[in-house]
């Protein structure tokens, strides 16, 4: 199986409130900010990699991942690390991040599957800086192929998946045929989601994302990373603009209400939602 | 930024460390405060540690090892300590580090891959006993005799303060085989489980309770003498040349114990707010950050100036000893001020800085006191003759 994962790289959502703007709302500042990749599409990632090998030997595979990601030469750190824990390609399209939304990066994507001809796109279910949630459907969509969002468990099955999506009061299930776009969400990483037809159904994993040791990391600079221009796949293509941004209103400390009495006049009388 | 990414590393410690940073977040932080109280931690965290190829940095790849040499062992260390904020769990973690370059060095090919493998998977605990209850500083003093019947050494005696001694399956152990000072030391892997050997007490310290600390001791214990590290009486030179690394990495752990004690400080004093203000606001705040921060970039550079010279082979134990002492002295002072920083809080158990100022008492003691410390560079500089 030959698996497509695209990578976004985040501000460090654990330093949110580092997240500047200046007065004039021009832009978000981004200098000082540590970069980390979107914690969905490790998730994808590690999904994408238990889905070409065996679980119980990780060393050799049995498929390919190609990983990719848009952005200038230091999100190339991103695609390294993704080498290091096992992915065996990289494309990085050059790119600065105002050239960018959800549907550019969806109309690229879907111009690389063109050439790379993978069986599956696996994405993230959303990258947590701009929460959108919008690329892989809109992938799939323009590829027309079939697709199951939310993934929280997958196995593999001759020529397609089954993928669980986790609903209010059970599982749905989703039966998918090759070619195919898949978006994870958390639970995708647990020690018995995703099993390829090679691993053995009573393997469990060790929960979470895997660790690169030394030797992969210095591998991993070994690896190919191809690099592409955003106007060779995305030629044209409207972007959305943004016009000013705006920190959310500072919130107001609460207050202490004496009784049931005081708390029902204020709702009703100060706050007005009763 | 006053802390940049040291000099001498690469792109692939930078890489490294982001793993050690995950890991650190994720399976020791959260339970930092917990392992303290509970004084341990449990044992399966080193064969997690292991598989995440963060335990055997520094070690051939053909003992089990994860590649690397010692900058990317402290590296790892430095960042376990910083994000995973558990000083104690790190140290009995890192008992191997002491406990097997006696066997890596000295060690038959059959030694290394019986004892040294098991180690780096995390399967195994090792420990490292010198210390006695009558011979800590005076090494030479060490009075657990050996003494060879046929094909074992029968042993006897005790051990003490031995770090991960509670849980170790084994033990590099030094015992007197021939006569008395330092020509009359050997080293004997013991194992757990060897009839006559055993925990006598785990200790209760100061600090570093996550970390278990155990008396030890040998009644009558038969130890194979396959298990003999090295030479018969020749077992001085491998626990000096121990030392500079062992000291080495202490001082950079001082090192990052007081870049988290100042990132606490820091973050608190943001945070907390008296006299209308945040205290950092107080310039006598601003000042006291100002000097932790210049006491630790001074022994950080100190440190990297040893590791280098140890990785080319020419550190000296003066220097080495200098290091350790500069940083133990540095990290103690950084903890108290970041507990005087907090206020009450700062006395307060669940507070980080309360816990990190028990931890940074143990430093100007374990791996050789700050007297020792001192007696080696006068000796090295000649000042008594
Ligand atoms: C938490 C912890 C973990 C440890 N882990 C280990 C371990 O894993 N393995 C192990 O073998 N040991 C371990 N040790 C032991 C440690 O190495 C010793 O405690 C240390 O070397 C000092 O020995 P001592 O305690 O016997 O003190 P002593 O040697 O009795 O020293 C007492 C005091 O006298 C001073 N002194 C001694 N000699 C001189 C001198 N010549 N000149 C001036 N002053 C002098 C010392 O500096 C000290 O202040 C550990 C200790 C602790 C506290």
């Amino acid at each position: 199986m030959k698996i497509l994962v695209p990578l976004k790289r985040v501000a460090d959502p654990d330093n949110a409130n580092k997240v500047k703007i200046p007065a004039d709302g021009s832009r978000i500042e981004t200098t000082g900010l540590e970069w980390k990749p979107n914690p969905f599409d490790e998730y994808a990632l590690e999904a994408a990699l238990r889905l070409t090998e065996d679980g119980k030997a990780p060393k050799v595979r049995a498929g390919e991942v190609v990983v990719v990601t848009f952005g200038p030469a230091e999100t190339d750190t991103t695609l390294r690390a993704a080498l290091a824990t096992g992915a065996d390609r990289a494309i990085r399209v050059e790119c600065k991040d105002e050239e960018l939304d959800g549907l550019v990066v969806a109309r690229a994507l879907a111009k690389l599957v063109e050439t790379e001809k993978p069986d599956l796109v696996l994405l993230g279910k959303q990258a947590v800086d701009g929460d959108t949630n919008q690329v892989g459907q809109i992938l799939a969509e323009l590829l027309d192929w079939p697709m199951a969002t939310f993934a929280a468990t997958i196995r593999e099955e001759a020529g397609g998946l089954l993928v669980g999506r986790e609903v209010d009061g059970g599982v749905y299930s989703v039966r998918v045929k090759f070619p195919a776009v898949v978006t994870g969400d958390l639970r995708i990483v647990n020690a018995q989601s995703v099993y390829s037809l090679k691993t053995d159904k009573a393997f469990k994993y060790a929960d979470g994302v895997r660790f690169a040791a030394l030797p992969a990391i210095m591998q991993a600079r070994k690896k190919p990373l191809l690099v592409k221009k955003l106007a060779e796949l995305a030629a044209g293509a409207p972007v959305a603009r943004y016009l000013k941004y705006e920190a959310p209103p500072q919130r107001k400390a609460g207050i202490k209400v004496k009784d049931v009495d005081e708390l029902v006049s204020r709702l009703k009388n100060e706050a007005k939602v009763l | 930024m006053a802390f940049p990414a040291p000099l001498h590393e690469t792109e692939t410690h930078a890489a490294l460390r982001e793993q050690a940073r995950r890991f650190a977040r994720e399976r020791i932080a959260p339970h930092a405060h917990a392992w303290d109280e509970a004084g341990e931690f449990p044992r399966e965290l080193y064969g997690e540690l292991a598989a995440a190829g963060l335990l055997g940095l520094s070690y051939p790849e053909e003992l089990g090892g994860a590649g690397g040499d010692a900058s990317h062992a402290l590296a790892v260390s430095e960042e376990l300590i910083l994000h995973g904020k558990s000083v104690g769990a790190v140290a009995s973690l890192g008992s191997h580090a002491i406990a097997l370059p006696p066997i890596v060095r000295f060690g038959t090919p059959e030694q290394q891959q019986r004892f040294v493998p098991p180690v780096l998977r995390g399967e195994r605990i090792a420990a490292l006993a010198i210390t006695e209850p009558g011979a800590g500083s005076d090494v030479a003093a060490l009075a657990t005799r050996a003494v060879r019947d046929g094909a074992d050494f029968v042993v006897n005696g005790s051990k003490t303060f031995i770090t991960s001694g509670c849980r170790a399956d084994l033990v590099t152990t030094a015992v007197r085989t021939g006569g008395p000072g330092h020509a009359g030391v050997s080293l004997l892997v013991v194992e757990r489980g060897t009839p006559g050997f055993g925990v006598s007490k785990k200790l209760k310290k100061t600090g570093w309770w996550a970390s278990d600390t155990a008396e030890l001791f040998f009644e009558d214990c038969r130890v194979p003498a396959a298990n003999l590290i090295g030479l018969e009486n020749a077992g001085f030179v491998p626990i000096m040349m121990n030392f500079v690394a062992e000291r080495l990495m202490l001082a950079s752990n001082c090192v990052a114990i007081a870049l988290l004690a100042h990132a606490e400080s820091l973050a608190y004093a943001r945070e907390r707010a008296a006299f209308g203000r945040p205290i950092v606001g107080f310039q006598v705040t601003r000042h006291k950050l100002a000097d932790m921060a210049t006491r630790i970039a001074a022994s950080r550079a100190l440190v990297h100036e040893v590791l280098l010279r140890y990785l080319r082979g020419d550190a000296s134990p003066a220097l080495a000893a200098m290091a350790k002492n500069a940083a133990s002295d540095m990290c103690s002072y950084v903890c108290d001020e970041a507990v005087q920083l907090h206020g009450g809080a700062g006395y307060m158990r669940e507070t980080v800085v309360e816990r990190l100022y028990r931890d940074a008492r143990l430093y100007p003691i374990g791996g050789g006191t700050r007297e020792i410390m001192n007696e080696l560079i006068s000796k090295s500089e000649g000042y008594g003759s």
